[in-house]
């Protein structure tokens, strides 16, 4: 693997947790970076590009996700990962359904 | 939570009649109602949640898979029922794929627990291929049941 690994830490502050919706953006935003994306849960490491994989973390709020990061554009990657992660999602308070 | 814990056994379509994503969320909830699991004058708002949330992005997250849910006061517990197509319907999916295994969850508005759990016991059993191909293949309700209890880890 070409380029810096890069590692941080994030906890969720969704009240919904780390649902469907963030999942599915995050792994497509994921997987239009060429390095590679694990997301680990008390060690449990899964594929940041896979939403299937990313379901399998049930990261309820207050959860803490680490993120590592590692190829040619790991900076960016993290940093966009991350800001993905830490943004709420907008129509969340407004309709309790979604 | 294992998978039979939540889906509704009576509410499991083998052979799905409807050939769009509306059709497909409606024959599932309303199999979900005609097995007694919530107030048949809740039947409208339920689809309504669920069409809405497809709307935001779909369900559909690949391999020929789909996972419709939504929030709704009118069930107490987590429920959920399973609905195959042979052929695939077409369903917006990410990559663009027809789906045909259908997994439909409804959950109370407060347990985003249970909602994340449940998801993450689908995503162990629906990422193993031959379970997947396995399911796809059921014609009958008591196969894919009997699949889905033996899918226990």
């Amino acid at each position: 693997m070409n380029g810096e690994s890069l590692i941080q830490k994030v906890v969720i502050t969704n009240p919904q947790g780390f649902h469907m919706r963030p999942m599915a953006a995050f792994a497509q935003l994921a997987a239009r970076f060429d390095s590679s994306v694990k997301v680990s849960r008390e060690g449990q490491s899964v594929n940041g590009k896979s939403i299937l994989d990313l379901m399998l973390l049930a990261a309820a709020q207050g959860t803490e996700l680490t993120l590592e990061v590692a190829g040619p554009d790991a900076p960016s990657a993290l940093d966009a990962l991350v800001k993905l992660l830490k943004s709420p999602a907008e129509e969340e308070s407004s309709d309790p359904s979604i | 939570m294992r998978m039979s814990d939540f889906v509704v056994r009576d509410a499991v379509i083998p052979e799905l009649p409807a050939t769009n994503k509306e059709g497909v969320i409606r024959a599932m909830v309303e199999s979900l109602r005609a097995a007694g699991q919530f107030r048949g004058a809740d039947l409208e708002d339920i689809i309504r949640a669920i069409l809405k949330r497809e709307f935001l992005g779909s369900t559909g997250i690949g391999r020929g898979v789909a996972i419709p849910h939504t929030k709704h006061n009118s069930v107490e517990r987590l429920i959920g029922t399973v609905a195959i197509s042979n052929k695939g319907i077409a369903f917006d999916s990410l990559d663009g794929e027809p789906v045909h295994v259908f997994v439909l969850l409804i959950s109370p508005q407060d347990r985003p627990g249970d909602h994340l759990r449940a998801l993450e016991n689908v995503s162990r059993s629906l990422r193993d291929d031959n379970f997947v191909r396995a399911l796809r293949s059921s014609t009958t309700r008591e196969e894919i049941l009997a699949l889905l209890d033996r899918a226990e880890h």
